[in-house]
């Protein structure tokens, strides 16, 4: 699957024509890529060839454009299965995102599992759509929601798991990769040890799909989530992998067609997985363009991907923790391509916006991690996360830039 | 000066820079250092403009003949931006607060220097003050 061959990062770059403009009178600079990354051409091209040539309804129409298109939709389930090293096709649910992905676990199952005394427990660097979800749940059902401590460096501490793992733990569902912090989780040891118990483990792989090999066989989870647009693929597109004789034991998410087998005034019955979680007309579109993202992935590899962004973080690292009043938030010894910080006497708000100023896009603000800002006893940070696209001399441009700033507010 | 007159000269002063987003900056934080302090235990949940990224505090003192306007920012480009509309209808007449069309943001391109979202945030200051305008104005009514 790793195919690596001698690509260089400047041909990657011509293959992403969004890279190539200027914003604000500036060469654009994009790292923003935790919150979505930039799609290549091919994606592009699969989206319009889709409408141009292959638009219909998927799976009912009997004409030559719905079995194209139809065609095209489960090619993707296809490609997403290998991608991620499942056992079958059917245990590929396509969602909008990954938080949609959260949701429907903690519907389908956690509200017909759960009950009073029974705990869910989570980290506490989670996004917000791996904390409400599990909230409404708990809600619904009386069971209590737990928390893992993150300490100083954005780490979870094997021994607060061990304590907080309990036979009333049923549910653990954890992320994989902060994306507030870029911290990397011991997720392979989390599984083994809930399963240990008997509960079950949701993974939240939102951050890590576009950085690592996910093989749900290997890492044994009970379900993975995760989302397109991070990966380089389009927006509104999501999985969900669950193992069948889980996805089976679950209800419905929500009722609509596709999911059913039969409707009655009297009573429904549902469709087989994955259909009967995917109520309505799915985003055919983007779901067909999907696949060409996972290719373009795959044509990389991900030695390639990896050795890519642990440069750019390295360099990252080397150039920015020098600049006058430089606070790395999270410091984990396992990271992934983000770098979150803080400039003393600077609101993230500034320096955003003077970092547009010059062309370079980060993400301010609390990340959606608002209990995680609360843990550091800050408002936000200012995050800069690097793709298989960027490169060290664009790192070297957004150090001198906020050097730049920094002096403006050491008047 | 009128508030039409104050926002016109606002209008002229950012058509100098060009449409430059860094000079754009620049200027909106000078201006943010040149309003005058706000009394810190102004500074309270209750004189918090919602919607905005940044925190933004307002207060208004005096009566409906007159309204004088303190505020400030923890952020330096977000302090420069209310210092703007503090100029535009500070030491105006209660009534001519309420009244005032705003339009020198649209007019200096606000939406394509500070997004969409953050403009909200600028319309909540806005209605802000003329909130307080009106209040002064009751409590000056409610009085006589």
């Amino acid at each position: 699957m790793s195919i690596t061959t001698d690509i260089t990062v400047e041909e990657i770059r011509k293959q992403f024509p969004i890279l190539n403009q200027e914003v604000n009178g500036k060469p654009l600079i994009y790292f923003d890529n935790a919150a979505t990354s930039q799609t290549p051409q091919a994606v592009i091209d699969a989206l319009v060839n889709y409408y141009q040539k292959d638009n219909a309804n998927i799976h009912r129409g009997i004409h030559t454009l719905a079995e194209r298109a139809t065609t095209g939709f489960e090619a993707t389930r296809k490609a997403v299965q290998q991608f991620i090293n499942s056992n079958e096709v059917e245990e590929i649910i396509f969602t909008k995102g990954t938080s949609e992905g959260i949701n429907l676990v903690a519907q389908a199952y956690g509200r017909k599992f759960l009950q009073e005394g029974d705990e869910v427990l989570i980290t506490g660097m989670e996004h917000h759509s791996n904390i409400v979800p599990w909230q409404i749940v708990c809600q619904q059902t009386g069971a209590k929601l737990k928390v893992i401590p993150v300490n100083k460096n954005g780490e979870i501490s094997p021994d607060e798991f061990d304590s907080l793992l309990t036979e009333r733990t049923k549910i653990v569902s954890v992320v994989y990769i902060s994306n507030s912090l870029g911290t990397i989780n011991p997720v392979p040891q989390i599984i083994e040890k809930s399963h240990k118990i008997g509960a079950k483990v949701l993974v939240d792989g939102a951050q890590a799909a576009p950085h690592h090999q996910l093989d749900v066989q290997k890492l044994n989870c009970d379900w993975l989530a995760f989302s397109a647009h991070k990966m380089y693929g389009p927006t509104g597109v999501g999985v969900l992998y669950g193992k069948r004789q889980l996805l089976e034991k679950m209800d419905p998410y929500q009722g609509g067609g596709e999911m059913i087998k039969e409707v009655t005034f009297a009573g429904t019955s549902y469709n087989d997985i994955p259909y009967k979680f995917e109520a309505g007309t799915p985003n055919i579109a983007d779901v067909v363009a999907f696949k060409a993202a996972i290719e373009f992935m795959q044509t990389i590899g991900f030695d390639f991907l990896h050795q890519q962004e642990q440069s750019l973080l390295q360099r990252g690292k080397d150039q920015l923790f020098g600049i006058d009043g430089f606070q790395a938030i999270g410091n984990a010894k396992e990271k992934a391509s983000v770098i979150a910080f803080l400039i003393d006497g600077v609101h993230p708000f500034d320096l955003g916006m003077w970092l547009d100023a010059k062309g370079i896009a980060v993400r301010t603000g609390h990340h959606c991690t608002q209990p995680l800002m609360d843990h550091f006893k800050i408002e936000g940070t200012v995050r800069a996360s690097f793709a298989v696209y960027n490169t060290v001399e664009e790192i070297d441009h957004f150090a001198e830039a906020l050097t730049d700033i920094v002096k403006k507010f050491r008047k | 000066m009128s508030i039409a007159d104050k926002q016109q000269e606002i209008v002229e002063e950012f058509a100098m820079l060009d449409g430059d987003m860094e000079m754009t900056i620049n200027y909106i934080m000078e201006l943010g250092e040149q309003l005058p302090e706000m009394d810190e235990s102004l500074k309270t949940d209750d004189s918090i403009v919602k919607g905005c990224q940044s925190k933004v505090w307002l207060m208004a003192d005096g009566d409906e003949s007159r309204v004088a306007f303190s505020a400030d920012s923890n952020t330096a480009i977000t302090k420069g931006l209310v210092s703007l509309l503090v100029r535009v209808l500070n030491d105006e007449e209660a009534d001519e607060i309420m009244n005032a069309e705003i339009t020198f943001p649209q007019e200096i391109g606000m939406n394509r220097f500070i997004g969409t979202q953050r403009s909200n945030g600028f319309s909540a200051m806005i209605k802000q003050m003329k909130l307080y305008a009106l209040a002064l104005s009751s409590k000056t009514q409610t009085g006589a």
